[in-house]
């Protein structure tokens, strides 16, 4: 019983961090170039039209709604089954994501690295 | 040039966020957490505005993998620093991010194309950093990924 709560709990965290890594990188797409953007007006209109940008702003939120899913889980699991599970699923899901939402190209060279990664983090944080 | 520049930037912002983590490893000493804290959080930021610095002109599924070699690094600090003993396992985790890592880096860092029917598996992509049109950070290059073949950054 308390397994099915732990693992419900790292899907929650896998999902609003995926929802939020792809909303931040939307948001910066529609920013645009930070560094060309601060050398063409200022540090301050880059800082406005991040923190101005919607998406920019419900990313975090689902960035905080999956730090809160994390304390959760760690509540019912051990860390050694919530980090490595929860950090490397993120990479996956990530990987579909923005295969998905951001229409990136996610070629075969990229499914690679994020397999490699995922399990390497997975061994890592185990 | 630019993934050079983006690569010293994310190890930058990797070896602060490694240092978080320390903290948070020394976290027991509660007597001293509340500096520690307030550093941490400084570095967290500035860790996140590199990360979206890094995110507004490469792809997300090329920032991530970049950002996992913060664990690799947070392994090698415990090693060296803290003199922890690190297992032949996580040694093959390192291994196997830093494999990633090299395998996302020697790509095209953006898809050019939003409706991405680019031509799949060009093993010795080039590395060319496409020229922006910094307003909507948009690609002008129709296909960047047609120049010379095997060019290093």
């Amino acid at each position: 019983m308390k397994g099915i709560y732990t693992w419900s709990a790292i899907l929650a965290i896998v999902f609003a961090s995926v929802i939020g890594d792809v909303l931040l990188a939307r948001a910066m797409k529609q920013v645009g170039d930070v560094g060309a953007l601060r050398r063409r007006s200022g540090l301050g209109t880059v800082i406005r039209r991040t923190l101005g940008n919607p998406n920019f702003l419900f990313g975090v939120a689902a960035m905080a709604v999956a730090f809160f899913s994390l304390l959760f889980a760690l509540s019912w699991g051990d860390v050694s089954l919530v980090a490595p599970a929860a950090a490397s699923l993120t990479f996956i899901g990530n990987a579909v994501a923005a295969r998905i939402f951001l229409h990136e190209r996610v070629d075969r060279r990229r499914w690679i690295a994020a397999g490699l990664v995922a399990a390497g983090v997975a061994l890592l944080a185990g | 040039m630019f993934a050079a520049a983006g690569d010293s930037m994310l190890s930058h912002g990797m070896k602060q966020t490694g240092s978080i983590s320390l903290n948070h490893l020394q976290g027991v000493i509660y007597a001293v957490l509340n500096p520690w804290v307030a550093i941490g959080i400084l570095l967290l930021l500035a860790f996140f505005s590199t990360y979206m610095t890094a995110l507004s002109w490469a792809d997300l599924t090329y920032v991530l993998p970049a950002t996992s070699l913060g664990y690799v690094m947070l392994a090698l600090v415990a090693r060296f620093v803290l003199h922890e003993h690190v297992s032949p396992l996580r040694w093959l985790g390192i291994a196997l991010i830093t494999g990633g890592v090299g395998f996302v880096a020697g790509g095209p860092e953006l898809t050019k194309h939003p409706h991405g029917d680019a031509p799949v598996g060009n093993p010795c992509a080039v590395t060319a950093s496409p020229p922006f049109d910094s307003a909507q950070g948009k690609l002008l290059a129709k296909d960047a990924r047609n120049g010379a073949p095997g060019v290093e950054v």
